[in-house]
């Protein structure tokens, strides 16, 4: 029987029951490795129910620091007998299946090309403990310490760990570190030298931070001066707008008077969130709402007002599997034609796409300097995967010399200096005009906000010419936006590549692992990671500096390919486009076999 | 009637105000609004309220949704910002205005298409949530813009211009908002400006959610024999509770009741409304019994009108979330950006 060995590069996957209790477990095991000081990745792959459905955990470990999903499985913890014949058939060949052997499982539902750690967990569970749920919880914690001894975590770490979860309940520590215990002197005594995979302590993490992008995203409301925010619950942007919450009672409680400089609301539904949105960045506060897709399809209506009335908003959309309700736990990068030109009627947005939890942050914080600037909705696209998993990133930084950016607002001083005030009026030629906030000057500057054609004056009108002046400049301010969203990213090949590939969002960390792989394959590709839509120059030089491009994405139908031929009037033979849906995170290992399977084509057809 | 531009001319011995404004700052464009629309003449009561009450024009904020009625904040309050937004999703819109900035008044102007029908889960949850607010509904029982189709407000059995008759049941504003939590609750007919203009201007100086539901007949697709929103038939019907009289910073009363039949209600700005029992059984400020009367009286065919309800002591969507006194709207880095100093404690606590 043939053995996978590996040190600190490889991947366990957990298969539980939903509400069983494992998140926390699996969570823990992946933390222990992290605090041994060796990159981890881990992604939550749950269904759309609280109780009983099947649930995966994976955690990938990589002291390389790859923080994609690579694809395989060296080590399933089969958990969940539901799910068991499609786990065994996961596992790469020479891996290790663990599992609970307190039944007997028939040998015709086992491989033979595996390596098979038997423990009788249940049975363990039911002579310690006799209450139905303790005998479930801590059966979790049995088998983490079983991992532990079978891969050489240090139980230090663990019980660490675990004081820390429980802190202010602490009579739980002790049961939780007899339950570790105990998992481990079972494994010691009777699976030792079963399993061929080792955690070795090292120090590839450094000060790196464990986090989730909807984290990230809340905190970046907070730092960017959203003060009003309005939503309505729906996964996987929920814990977006808890995380918002969570940090204004840190953050934004005047210490004086106890009061807050924040308002959250809860709203009836996405129409009424966005509403209340557009109302508060008409009145001049930062607002913004966390959705995800079917929210954006209910919010169609009052994002084209914003457009057109021009009016700031940010609307933070988590992707995740559609059309419909479709595959509301799994990830996705399909709603980017939706939103780039939301609502009836001509109308283009801002898209900002962040790579993971940092950008994310980095790039809620901005957009509402952006969507102030440009009196636009700016509309910030996380997916599932980097949502709601953890992520490991670079500690999060701010500038203290960053000043927010309110755009282009009339004063009270400058209306009673004489200053002309035109509501779409452009003075400045970047098609941007000035807007007053209500209540600003008793005689001067109130004009009527709304969504049907007015003239530069803001007056109500339906003639040709001047819709038509409105909307040209409408355009103009997206060559304007063009030139103050994120650029993209380039890396270029070691040595001169007619090839590039394109991606973005939450496909980073895996793409990063595949170019290095090919590379060392000896196929080079020049690399663009895209930030942001409206697309800058530099995007459209990228592509026009290659023979063909490969453009990666997590979608059925290449949106981006879509939005790129179409936006950048490219040629569309140019962009050959590989394309990842099952709603799972994509792995390195199914981007280099789509670009090499095609750059082999490409290889010989030149031979030919 | 747009292409006439209002005359800037004004009569020397127009009056004015406390703070110098005569009736004409409180206008705005010309109605485009068919002639005799009750509509009119509740833009016309609002300019009155805002003048009588001495209100800095640029202080109140309007806002509206779609329709006949969701075109009036144009034409009242030229020099006070306004924003005509979807159909009816006023209300969302006005909460996060109000969220923005709580030192404005907040004016929604809707009506029974915008509010009873597209808009009706906004109308309740945006008075559930306490906002604080003058809600008008310019309720006509029809859409006028999309010439003439019963709403939901319309009567069973009320008869269209066209022949038909309604067969379903009318969804009565008034007791919802009752029902749903509003603290200021009135019902008024476009054509009584003595009742609406006092109610309106207690209304504003009402601190919560304050709603007026105004019968407003559609002279041009539902103003016929037949029809329950008709200016003959509500004049008919009208049964009003009480007779207000607005006092501006305790101006003398002038008014004198028999006792017991009159009532002063102290403001939360400090002014006092002046109420005259037409009904000697009918209490304004218990809201069980209000809801118990309307139902009585609407089964009798009645509509009532007056102050329905009020809670003088009513708070709003601000005081239940707690924000500072500090209008959101005006705050920027040094209160709301926790800098690179608070990061550290956020990255300690992910590793």
């Amino acid at each position: 029987m043939s053995q996978i060995k590996a040190v600190n590069d490889f991947v366990v996957k957990f298969a539980n029951v939903n509400g069983s209790g494992s998140a926390s477990a699996n969570e823990m095991f992946a933390r222990s490795i992290l605090r041994m000081g060796v990159p981890v990745a881990s992604r939550n792959i749950f269904p759309s129910n609280i109780q009983g459905l099947p649930t995966w955990y994976e955690v990938r470990v990589s002291g390389k620091g790859w923080l994609g999903r690579r694809g395989g499985v060296d080590l399933m913890v089969a958990m969940n007998p539901q799910t068991w014949d499609k786990d065994i058939a996961s596992i790469d060949p020479g891996g290790y299946l663990f599992y609970d052997s307190s039944r007997p499982v028939p040998m015709s539902r086992m491989r033979e090309d595996i390596n098979i750690i038997r423990m009788p967990l249940t049975e363990i569970c039911n002579k310690v403990y006799s209450d139905p749920r303790q005998r479930q919880l801590f059966k979790n914690i049995i088998y983490v310490g079983a991992l532990a001894q079978l891969l050489g975590i240090d139980m230090e770490v663990l019980k660490q760990l675990v004081g820390e979860q429980y802190k202010g309940k602490d009579k739980l520590i002790a049961p939780n570190h007899q339950a570790l215990q105990m998992g481990h002197d079972y494994a010691r005594d009777n699976l030792s030298s079963l399993c061929g995979l080792t955690v070795e302590k090292a120090d590839a993490v450094k000060d790196r931070i464990f986090v989730n992008g909807n984290d990230a995203a809340g905190l970046g409301c907070v730092y960017g001066g959203a003060t009003v925010a309005a939503w309505y619950p729906i996964t996987p942007s929920t814990s977006v707008a808890e995380a918002f919450a969570r940090h204004c009672k840190t953050y934004r409680v005047d210490p004086e008077t106890r009061k807050n400089k924040f308002a959250i609301v809860q709203a009836e539904d996405e129409i009424s969130a966005i509403g209340a949105v557009i109302g508060a960045g008409w009145n001049g506060a930062r607002a913004f709402t966390a959705t995800s897709g079917p929210g954006i399809s209910l919010m169609q209506e009052f994002l084209g007002l914003a457009y057109f009335a021009e009016i700031p908003a940010v609307i933070i959309d988590v992707q995740r599997g559609g059309p419909s309700t479709g595959m509301p736990t799994r990830t996705q990068q399909a709603d980017l034609l939706v939103c780039a030109y939301a609502s009836h009627g001509d109308t283009k947005h801002i898209l900002m796409l962040p790579q993971d939890p940092r950008e994310t942050f980095e790039f809620c914080a901005i957009s509402f300097d952006l969507a102030e600037r440009l009196q636009t909705p700016v509309f910030v696209l996380e997916d599932l995967d980097i949502g709601m998993n953890e992520w490991l990133c670079e500690p999060f930084t701010w500038d203290d010399k960053h000043t927010y950016d309110r755009g282009k607002i009339m004063t009270a001083e400058e209306l009673e200096a004489g200053k002309t005030f035109g509501r779409y009026l452009d003075v400045d030629g970047d098609a941007i005009a000035y807007r007053t906030l209500p209540g600003t000057h008793p005689t001067k500057g109130a004009y009527f906000t709304r969504g049907t054609s007015r003239d530069r004056y803001a007056k109500y009108s339906e003639e040709g010419a001047v819709y038509q002046d409105n909307m040209q400049r409408l355009l103009r301010k997206l060559e304007t936006a063009k030139t103050l969203v994120p650029k993209p990213v380039i890396k270029m090949a070691r040595e001169k590549a007619r090839y590039g590939v394109i991606y973005f969002g939450s496909t980073a960390p895996a793409m990063d692992e595949a170019m290095a792989s090919l590379e060392a394959q000896g196929q080079h590709l020049d690399m663009m990671r895209l930030r942001a839509f409206p697309f800058n120059d530099e995007v459209v030089d990228f592509i026009n500096s290659h023979d063909q491009v490969f453009l990666v994405e997590q979608n059925r139908d290449a949106q981006m390919r879509m939005l790129l031929v179409n936006e950048c009037s490219l040629d569309p033979a140019r962009i050959i486009s590989i394309l990842h849906f099952d709603g799972t995170p994509i792995t390195a290992r199914f981007i280099i076999s789509a670009i090499a399977e095609r750059m082999h084509l490409k290889s010989k057809e030149a031979a030919e | 009637m747009t292409y006439i531009t209002k005359p800037k001319l004004r009569h020397p011995g127009i009056p004015v105000n406390k703070l110098g404004f005569t009736h004409r700052d409180y206008e705005g464009t010309v109605s485009t609004l068919c002639a005799g629309c009750g509509h009119d003449s509740i833009s016309f009561a609002i300019i009155q309220a805002c003048f009588e009450l001495n209100i800095e024009p640029h202080r109140v904020a309007k806002l509206s949704g779609i329709g006949c009625s969701s075109k009036t904040p144009d034409y009242m309050l030229g020099q006070s910002h306004g924003f005509n937004s979807v159909h009816g999703r006023m209300p969302s819109v006005l909460t996060g205005a109000n969220l923005a900035n709580k030192d404005l008044l907040y004016m929604g102007i809707s009506g029974d298409g915008d509010s009873a029908s597209i808009g009706l889960g906004q109308f309740v949850h945006c008075v559930r949530r306490g906002v604080n607010m003058v809600y008008i509904t310019e309720n006509n029982g029809v859409y006028g813009l999309t010439k003439g189709q019963f709403s939901a407000t319309a009567d069973k059995g009320s008869k269209s211009k066209a022949g038909g008759s309604n067969m379903d049941s009318p969804l009565d504003l008034v007791s919802m908002a009752l029902l749903i939590g509003a603290t200021f609750v009135g019902r008024s007919f476009s054509g009584d400006k003595a009742q609406l203009v006092p109610l309106i201007m207690a209304a504003m100086s009402h601190k919560g959610p304050a709603f007026i539901d105004v019968v407003s007949p559609c002279v041009a697709f539902n103003n016929h024999a037949g029809s329950t929103k008709a200016y003959d038939f509500v004049r008919e019907h009208n049964e009003a509770v009480n007779r207000l009289d607005f006092m501006v910073d305790r101006e003398p009363i002038t008014v004198d009741y028999a006792p017991g039949t009159s009532e002063e209600v102290e403001l939360h700005d400090g002014s006092k409304l002046r109420l005259a029992k037409l009904h000697a059984d009918y209490d304004p400020h218990d809201r069980i019994k209000a809801m118990t009367y309307l139902q009585s009286h609407a089964a009798a065919g009645e509509l009532v009108t007056g102050l329905i309800y009020m809670d003088p002591a009513a708070s709003d969507m601000h005081a239940n979330l707690n924000t500072v006194d500090k209008p959101l709207n005006r705050m920027m880095e040094a209160e709301l950006c926790p800098g690179s100093a608070g990061l550290k404690s956020f990255n300690d606590a992910h590793r």
